[in-house]
C-alpha cells in the first residue's frame, strides 16, 4: 500500500461565514491522474488553490508527501506554517490557471526562466536550455522570443503548462485549463496534458468540464458537489454507471444539455 | 540690468519684451530644474510611501498613512517655510534651490503614493498568484512582476503631476529661488513695467505646459501600442 502523495484530512475552508469545504477527506496517490468534475461553485478550484497555498484552511490538515502543508511540526505539535515552510512545500507543486496568468511584460522564454533562475538558482544557460526543451515538448519552439499577447489562447496556455513544468514539480494542478479557450484551441492544450498523463511521472489533479477527455485520461474521477465528494471512481464506472442521483443529474445535464 | 543682461524700455513693449527674454530664460531654466528635481524626489519618495502604506504591519503602515495625510492636508508654503527656516536650526543648511525642490518633492510624494497604489492594485490578482505558485519571493514579485505592469499605466498620471509641479515652482520665490516668476517680478520692480514681463511669464508657462501635455498624450498613445500598458 503506497502512501498518498496528497491527503486532505477533515479540511474545513470558509470564506467569512460561508463554508466551502466542510470536513473534506480526499487522497491522491503518487503518479495518479485525478479529474475533478462538478457544478460551478462546488469548491473544485478551492481544493487546488489550497494545495498551491493560495488559500488558507480553517481546520483539518492537508499533507503533501506525508508533510503537513499549512502546518509545521514543532515539539510534536502542529503549528501554522511559516513562510519558509510554505516555500519549501510549494516546490513540490505547479499550477496551470484558467486565465493562463502569464507575465505579459516578459517574453515566452523569460516567463519560463524567471522562476528557475530566481528560485532554483539555475544559471541563465541552464534555465534557457530547460525552457527550450519544454517549449519543444509543448510544440512552441519557434515562439520563445514572442510576448504572450502575440500568441493565441491555446499557445498561451501551453506556455503556462511549460512554465509550471520548468520548476520540476511532482504534482501538477490544472484549474479548468481550457475553459477560457475558443473551442478550436482546446484540442492542442488537451494533447499536451494527455502527453503528461501518459508519462506517469507526475501526479496530476485536473479540474475540467471536458468530460470526454476526463474519461479517456483519468485514473479516477471525483464528482464534487457542495464542497463534498459526492461520488468517485474509475472513469468508466462513474460515467456509465453512476451510483448517486446527483451524479446522474449532473452528467445528464453536461453530456446532453439539450435533452 | 540683471544677470549681466541689459533691458531696453525706450522703444515700446515689443523691444522691451525682446530685451528681457534672455533674462527670463535663465529663470525658465531654474523653474525646469526645480520641477524636474522635485519630480524625481517625489517619484522615489512616493514609491517608498506607497510601499510603506501597504505594509502588512500596522506599526509601519499607520505612521506612513499619517505622514502622507499630514503632507497632503497642509499647504506647500508651510512645508517650504518649515524646511527653510527650521532645518537650519538643526544644522541642516541646504541652498534655497535644494530646499525648494525638496519641499515640492515631499508634497507631491504624498499624491504620487496614491497614484502608485492605484497602479499596483490594478495589476490582476492572477499575476501575484502565478508568481506565488512559482515560488518567487514577495520582493521579486513586487519589483519584477507587479511594478513593471503598474508603471506603464500610471505614466500619464505621473506626467500630469510633472505639469502641476512646474506650476507650483513660483512658490519657491518666497525663499529667494530665482525661478521664472521671481525674475519677472524683479524686472518689474526695477523698470516699473510689470505687464510685459508678467505676460511673458504667462506665455512661457502656456508653452511649457502645452509641450508637457503633448508629451503625456504621446505616451498615452504609444505605450499601449508597444504592448506595455495592458488592456
Ligand atoms: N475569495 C473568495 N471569497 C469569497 N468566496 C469565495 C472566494 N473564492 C471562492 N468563493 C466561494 O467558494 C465557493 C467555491 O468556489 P470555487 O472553489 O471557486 O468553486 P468551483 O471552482 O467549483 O466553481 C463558491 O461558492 C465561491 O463563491
Ligand atoms: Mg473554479
Amino acid at each position: 500500500m503506497t502512501e498518498p502523495i496528497i491527503k486532505f484530512d477533515k479540511v474545513v475552508k470558509r470564506f467569512g461565514s460561508h463554508t466551502v469545504l466542510d470536513h473534506l477527506d480526499f487522497e491522491v496517490n503518487p503518479g495518479e491522474m485525478v479529474t475533478i468534475i462538478g457544478p460551478s461553485g462546488s469548491g473544485k478550484s478551492t481544493v487546488l488553490r489550497i494545495l498551491m497555498t493560495l488559500e488558507q484552511i480553517q481546520d483539518g490538515v492537508v499533507t503533501v508527501e506525508g508533510e503537513p502543508l499549512w502546518h509545521e511540526r514543532k515539539n510534536g505539535d502542529l503549528v501554522p506554517a511559516s513562510e519558509k515552510h510554505l516555500r519549501k512545500m510549494r516546490e513540490k507543486l505547479g499550477m496551470v490557471f484558467q486565465q493562463f496568468n502569464l507575465f505579459p511584460h516578459m517574453t515566452v522564454l523569460r516567463n519560463l526562466t524567471e522562476a528557475p533562475r530566481q528560485v532554483l538558482g539555475l544559471s541563465k544557460k541552464d534555465a534557457t536550455e530547460r525552457a527550450e526543451e519544454l517549449l519543444e515538448r509543448v510544440g512552441l519552439s519557434d515562439q520563445a522570443s514572442k510576448f504572450p499577447h502575440q500568441l493565441s489562447g491555446g499557445q498561451q496556455q501551453r506556455v503556462g503548462i511549460a512554465r509550471a513544468l520548468a520548476m520540476r514539480p511532482k504534482i501538477m494542478l490544472f484549474d479548468e485549463p481550457t475553459s477560457a479557450l475558443d473551442p478550436e484551441l482546446v484540442g492542442e492544450v488537451l494533447k499536451v496534458i494527455r502527453q503528461l498523463a501518459n508519462e506517469h511521472e507526475l501526479t496530476m489533479l485536473l479540474v475540467t468540464h471536458e468530460m470526454q477527455f476526463a474519461r479517456q485520461v483519468s485514473d479516477r474521477v471525483c464528482f464534487f458537489d457542495k464542497g463534498r465528494i459526492e461520488e468517485q471512481g474509475p472513469p468508466e464506472e462513474l460515467f456509465t454507471d453512476p451510483k448517486r442521483e446527483r451524479t446522474r443529474e449532473f452528467l445528464k445535464a453536461v453530456l446532453d444539455p439539450d435533452a | 540690468m540683471l544677470f549681466g543682461y541689459e533691458w531696453d524700455t525706450s522703444a515700446g513693449p515689443l523691444v522691451f519684451a525682446w530685451s528681457i527674454l534672455p533674462i527670463l530664460l535663465t529663470g525658465v531654466l531654474v523653474t525646469i530644474q526645480a520641477a524636474v528635481l522635485g519630480f524625481g524626489i517625489a517619484l522615489v519618495l512616493g514609491l517608498v510611501l506607497a510601499v510603506l502604506k501597504a505594509a502588512p504591519s500596522r506599526l509601519i503602515s499607520w505612521p506612513a498613512h499619517g505622514v502622507a495625510e499630514f503632507v497632503r492636508d497642509t499647504p506647500l508654503l508651510i512645508q517650504l517655510f518649515f524646511l527653510y527656516y527650521v532645518l537650519p536650526e538643526y544644522g541642516l543648511l541646504l541652498p534655497a534651490f535644494m530646499t525648494g525642490a525638496l519641499a515640492l518633492g515631499i508634497q507631491y510624494s504624498a499624491y504620487m503614493a496614491e497614484v502608485y497604489r492605484g497602479g499596483i492594485e490594478a495589476v490582476a490578482r492572477g499575476q501575484r498568484e502565478a508568481a506565488r505558485a512559482l515560488n518567487l519571493s514577495s520582493a521579486r514579485t513586487f519589483t519584477h512582476v507587479v511594478l513593471p505592469q503598474a508603471i506603464p499605466r500610471i505614466i500619464p498620471a505621473l506626467g500630469n503631476y510633472l505639469v502641476s509641479i512646474m506650476k507650483d515652482v513660483p512658490i519657491l520665490s518666497v525663499v529667494t529661488v530665482m525661478e521664472l516668476l521671481n525674475v519677472a517680478k524683479i524686472i518689474g520692480d526695477r523698470t516699473f513695467n510689470y505687464i510685459v514681463p508678467l505676460s511673458l511669464v504667462g506665455l512661457i508657462y502656456l508653452i511649457m505646459t502645452l509641450i508637457a501635455a503633448g508629451g503625456v498624450r504621446y505616451l498615452d498613445k504609444t505605450l499601449p501600442k508597444k504592448g506595455i500598458a495592458l488592456k
